[in-house]
């Protein structure tokens, strides 16, 4: 099951990230198909990028929310809310733990070979402050004479703008290097930390900081498709506690907020057959018999 | 003891809420907003200027 969600997860890089003329053209992509949004956190100024990416174009929305009501267009950020709420809904976090090219960036990380720590669970509260001030309440709020926010997340924080855009439009223009200054330093700084601490701690950025996690998680318990414990088959062994990567305990937790629903605990984990895939409550193919114990 | 047969309303209530935004959305034209803004770069975006 694992290595299958590494080819899904690597499908879906490339599916988002189709646009392989860019180092030929010197240009991104600027097709019809990036009105079409991204699942997981992808930022549109990547070259090769395909598709919108939700957060930023809900910033620039809400930045510009002044300007379009006083020109008579409503632009309120119904289509992109309406997208990321489709999708959240139906999938919940598989979009996290399935289709999110950080979040394989990350994975990938946490491989290297060191001593692992885990992230305290008050800081996964981190990243519904992000979603609320950085996402909607600044750029809403503070904006320049003309009227017009910023898109405070991308500007001061997202690594995963960094990593697929800001670095790569510096290297494919050349004219863009005498732009760079300390903003450009704060966001190399930003994804270093995140880099480093990937390697040491299990995806934290998702954990602790991802606006769009934090959105898709608000949906985990009531997305059409679930993670659902079978409490009838759970012996409470706690085999799924050891292999999580986000460090829930989903026998005692199911359908938490912090579940990316990479579904190593089903996979890799639970032998007993408590934990299954079900589509609006109802179980994906059949349950396995339930191990029973012979009496010596 | 809970129904393990029993569909779930809530997602598909949910999903209808944001099919409705969505298409509200659609009908105001904020597409052509977002087609725009996608395919521009953004530079303040990714932390040029």
């Amino acid at each position: 099951m694992q290595s299958i969600r590494k080819w899904v997860q690597a499908i879906w890089i490339f599916l988002i990230n189709g646009y392989w003329a860019f180092p030929f053209t010197g240009n991104m992509y600027q097709g019809p198909l990036k009105v079409i949004c991204s699942p997981g956190l992808n930022c549109y100024s990547c070259p090769a990028a395909t598709t919108y990416c939700p957060l930023g174009s809900l910033q620039q929305l809400l930045g510009g929310i002044r300007y379009s009501l006083q020109s008579g267009q409503y632009y309120i950020g119904t289509f992109v809310v309406g997208w990321m709420g489709i999708l959240g809904a139906t999938f919940g976090r598989f979009i996290c733990g399935w289709a999110c090219p950080f979040g394989l960036f990350q994975e990938l990380l946490h491989k290297i070979p060191s001593k692992k720590y885990s992230i305290p669970k008050a800081f996964n509260w981190g990243k519904y402050l992000f979603l609320l001030f950085f996402v909607i309440i600044l750029p809403l709020v503070i904006v320049d004479q003309f009227g017009l926010g910023a898109p405070w997340f991308c500007k001061y924080i997202c690594p995963a703008g960094t990593l697929e855009a800001g670095i790569p439009m510096v290297l494919l223009m050349p004219d863009l290097r005498s732009t760079l200054g300390m903003l450009y330093v704060n966001k190399i700084m930003i994804l270093l930390g995140f880099t480093i601490w990937s390697v040491f701690a299990s995806r934290p950025f998702c954990r602790t900081t991802c606006p769009l996690g934090a959105f898709y998680a608000l949906f985990n318990r009531f997305s059409l498709i679930q993670l659902q414990l079978d409490e009838d088959a759970c012996t409470n062994c706690k085999a799924c506690h050891e292999v999580c990567p986000v460090e829930i305990r989903f026998n005692e937790t199911p359908g938490s907020n912090e579940c990316i629903n990479c579904m190593k605990c089903a996979s890799d984990a639970c032998r007993f057959d408590a934990i299954h895939l079900a589509i609006a409550g109802h179980r994906l193919g059949t349950a396995k018999k339930k191990p029973t114990i012979v009496p010596t | 003891m809970k129904d393990k047969n029993k569909i779930q309303k809530i997602p598909f209530i949910l999903i209808g809420f944001f099919l409705a935004l969505w298409m509200i959305g659609l009908a105001v034209g904020e597409p052509t907003r977002v087609l725009e803004q996608a395919k521009s770069i953004c530079l303040s975006c990714i932390g040029i200027g």
